[in-house]
């Protein structure tokens, strides 16, 4: 297996409260990673600590290591720019920016100067939108204001916003949790499709989306993992009683 | 990976500075106040004598000789003390009003905007209004007429802070007293006046300091005197006109007392905002949060 | 107590039971809220009731000369009968424009840094001191201003303009003393950095952090994200707590008083001595009795500072209640 993240002795706490009990778990590269456990386990401080979004919250404190490509990324030198540029986050709710669909596309691009001129900009627009399946839908009107789309395109723009910096980690924190069924199935469909090129992590608490994504799959209980390892195994044969109490749908 | 942090990026570099700039904004901010008290402590402190807070002016004291500005102290605590007074008997029933009948309704929107514009208006231009007054049914400069208009300057500065505390007030507490069969008249008077006490106080306080500190708008109304006042309808000395008058003295004697007189005002003004945050503090225990 | 004995009495048509001592306090609860009611409109009516008795008062005045001749004359004599509040109106303006201008930059960045950047310990260690500031009456300001701030610009700012920005259109030295413009402005800027600051802190806590989340996610610098998503959202409410401050600073007396020189020109530098309306009114309403007019001529500027602060005043407010809406619900 070729790793991609490895999250070394990694503790967190807020306040005085301690979310991750000293996490070790290794994150293969181009498949794609479920998250698991009950609401309150950890799994979403799990995923933001891959592009260092704890720390947007006062009072978090953070030890241990998480290496990516071997680069710990909590290092002092590290930029954590470049960090969240690596590495996309998809957000439980769909959070546009108050522009139009374009400059939502164009936005991280622009702050990374990743493009020559207009024309590469324009051509590169059209191609994430493709990538996340809007295209058809809104590449004829994309100077509306982004915010004007249903909630599933939403999640759809923010996708190919994130993917427009070239990042080489997608995280997705319920990434479907606020969408429609069909919107849903949509967005796994992008993820599916992805796999390919991008490293991805997603949390989930439904254990259906889980089966139908996970190659490698993550159980987390109480702040701690239960048990990792490929999703054939973990499904068919869980090695820890919580796990398969949890899958067996008893909590 | 290039994961290194290159400080010489545009954007890094960008951030440093504006960074930088806002901490020595909010810095320069925080030094204001401390020149502002330097400078009156330095200056005010030498000419600062027993003799100033127990005498009124005597003979010959605004050409440098004995007295002192006790007239003005007792005149601001008697002017603020009633204006806050007057001020609170319609401040209440209006933040109670505007709380527990309009809410945020577009009433409640009206009545906030005009307090606010209200708050806005300048106290010289409450003065002139209040001397308009004053000429239009013969009245003259006194304690009275000070106090009410001193009463009209702290009047929308008591309401909004009382709305903006009486407004964070828990739903459910209101919703529980009003299920148990309370009218809104007696859910305003027990519930949430004994909840906010320490926000009404608050808020009192806010303005008597506000008050107590005006000088443009008992300019006309208050009057000057030597004396300590005795009755509603005489004239009164404030501490501010006190500070004003003597600045503009061509002796320097006079002029440091008057330095000393603003450093009297800033004492109690500070003690009044000192006091409220220890007040609240106190009576914030007794309180559901 | 004895009226809350269980003996249940039919009082009202609809037949609902009720105990006897309901009935009272419901009245009184009608009752409050008819004097609630009252009281509460007294606001509304105080504005206008102050309109109109300035508006009555200089009515003369407004009678005797053509207001563009009030408003744009530049001769100030009333034993001549000369009216012009030219220089006045000026002078205020230019004090109002100089202590915008020194305060806004910084406290812009004092409320961003406060909103954005800042832990809570610094917010709370900030919030009293601004409550201080705000706290400090207008007299003392003058006080700081007379014996800082003069001797500041006479001393320090004035010789250093004299020689390095001559020919600079505003900024020459025209005079030898330190009580200018820019000593008022500098007095005025501390004295509504406090309003300033708190407002635009406010204002920029109604942004969602899903915004900021947003554009920090795709790798943005914070003060990218400020500039790109937050500012803009931001804005109108900023050029409200501006305009809020503004207007403060316009209707401010004594302060400004102390320190600004009151020489009644046309100022044509931030150096020069000017001559605002409060002053005006505040300095002169002893002795103004014995000349016709001088009183009319006196609340007819008392209108003027009151119309201005009127417009400016309910243009901020309601850009800045709908702003802060979510804080009203």
């Amino acid at each position: 297996m070729d790793t991609h993240i490895q999250v070394k002795n990694l503790n967190v706490y807020y306040g005085k409260q301690q979310a991750l009990k000293n996490v070790n778990i290794e994150i293969p590269k181009k498949q794609i990673t479920v998250i698991m456990g009950p609401s309150g386990c950890g799994k979403t401080t799990l995923l933001k600590s891959f592009n260092r979004f704890l720390e947007l919250t006062d009072g978090t404190q953070i030890t241990g290591e998480v290496l990516v490509d071997g680069q710990n990324i909590y290092d002092r030198e590290v930029d954590v720019t470049e960090v969240r540029k690596t590495v996309g986050l998809l957000a439980q709710r769909p959070s546009p920016l108050p522009m139009s669909i374009y400059d939502n596309v164009v936005y991280g691009m622009h702050i990374h100067k990743m493009k020559k001129d207009r024309r590469e900009y324009k051509a590169a627009v059209r191609h994430y939108l493709e990538i996340a399946g809007l295209w058809d839908e809104v590449g004829k009107r994309l100077h509306d204001p982004a915010t004007g789309l249903s909630i599933g395109q939403q999640q759809r723009l923010c996708l190919a916003r994130g993917l427009a910096v070239e990042p080489e980690i997608i995280l997705g924190d319920e990434p479907t949790s606020a969408l429609d069924p069909i919107s849903s199935q949509n967005i796994e469909a992008r993820l599916l499709d992805l796999k390919q090129q991008y490293t991805t992590v997603i949390v989930t608490h439904t254990l259906r989306q889980a089966k139908r994504l996970a190659d490698h799959v993550i159980y987390m209980y109480m702040g701690e993992v239960i048990e990792a390892g490929p999703a054939k195994e973990v499904f068919t044969n869980p090695k820890h009683e919580r796990t398969r109490q949890y899958l067996e749908g008893l909590f | 990976m290039g994961m290194k942090k290159n400080y010489w990026q545009r954007r890094h570099l960008m951030e440093l500075f504006m960074k930088t700039l806002m901490r020595i904004s909010l810095a320069g901010a925080a030094a204001s106040l401390g020149l502002i008290l330097w400078t009156v402590v330095a200056r005010g402190l030498p000419a600062l004598t027993w003799d100033m807070v127990t005498q009124v002016p005597k003979g010959g004291f605004y050409m440098g000789k004995e007295g002192g500005v006790l007239n003005a102290i007792i005149g601001s605590l008697y002017l603020a003390l009633g204006g806050t007074l007057l001020a609170m008997l319609f401040s209440l029933p209006i933040a109670l009003y505007l709380k527990t009948y309009l809410g945020s309704s577009k009433w409640g929107q009206y009545v906030r905007l005009s307090l606010d514009v209200l708050w806005g208006i300048p106290s010289i231009v409450y003065g002139a209004f209040g001397f308009t007054i004053m000429i239009a049914i013969g009245m003259r400069a006194s304690l009275l007429a000070g106090i009410i208009v001193l009463a009209l300057v702290e009047l929308p500065i008591m309401v909004r802070a009382m709305d903006e505390v009486i407004r964070r007030m828990p739903a459910d507490l209101e919703q529980a007293a009003l299920a148990l069969g309370s009218t809104r008249f007696e859910v305003s008077m027990q519930v949430v006046t004994r909840q906010m006490l320490p926000g009404i106080m608050t808020a009192i306080l806010l303005a008597f300091g506000r008050g107590i500190g005006d000088a443009a708008s008992v300019l006309f109304t208050a009057g000057y005197t030597d004396r300590i006042v005795t009755s509603l309808m005489r004239p009164t000395a404030s501490l501010p006109l006190a500070v004003f008058f003597q600045l503009g003295s061509p002796f320097p004697e006079v002029q440091q007392r008057g330095y000393a007189s603003a450093l009297i005002l800033t004492i109690i003004v500070l003690a009044v905002s000192f006091g409220s945050r220890w007040l609240s503090s106190r009576l914030n225990k007794y309180t559901i949060k | 107590m004895s009226q809350s004995e269980p003996t249940i009495t039919l009082e009202n048509t609809e037949g609902r039971t009720t105990r006897p001592s309901v009935a009272p306090r419901i009245r009184q609860d009608q009752r409050a809220q008819r004097v609630f009611f009252v009281i509460t409109l007294l606001p509304v009516f105080l504005i206008v009731v102050v309109t109109i008795a300035l508006f009555v008062r200089a009515w003369p005045i407004l009678q005797a000369f053509p207001l563009t001749d009030l408003l744009f004359g530049t001769i100030w004599k009333p034993s001549e009968k000369m009216f012009g509040f030219g220089p006045f109106i000026l002078g205020t303006l230019w004090v109002t424009v100089v202590g915008v201008g020194v305060a806004v930059p910084p406290c812009l960045l004092a409320a961003i840094y406060l909103a954005e950047y800042a832990h809570a310990s610094t917010r709370s260690f900030t919030k009293p001191i601004l409550d201080l500031l705000a706290a400090i009456p207008p007299v003392v300001y003058g006080v700081w201003g007379l014996l800082a701030i003069v001797p500041f610009v006479e001393d320090m700012l004035a010789p250093l303009a004299k020689r390095w920005l001559g020919g600079v259109p505003f900024l020459a030295v025209n005079q030898p003393t330190g009580f200018s413009i820019l000593s008022g402005g500098i007095v005025l800027a501390v004295m509504i950095a406090p309003l300033v600051i708190s407002v635009v802190y406010e204002i920029f806590l109604t942004v969602p952090n899903d915004l900021r989340h947003a554009s920090l996610a795709v790798g943005s610098t914070q003060w990218q994200t400020i500039r790109n998503v937050v500012l803009p959202q931001v804005m109108p409410g900023i050029v409200a707590a501006v305009v809020l401050g503004a207007s403060r600073a316009f209707g401010e007396t004594i302060a400004v008083l102390i320190v600004v020189g009151n020489v009644p020109q046309v100022p044509t530098s931030i150096f020069d001595s000017a001559y605002p309306l409060p002053a005006l009114i505040a300095n002169n309403y002893g002795d103004m009795m014995s000349i016709p007019l001088y009183d009319s001529a006196l609340m007819g500027a008392a209108l003027v500072l009151l119309v201005v602060i009127l417009i400016f005043n309910i243009l901020s407010t309601l850009v800045l209640q709908r702003m802060l809406r979510r804080k009203w619900a």
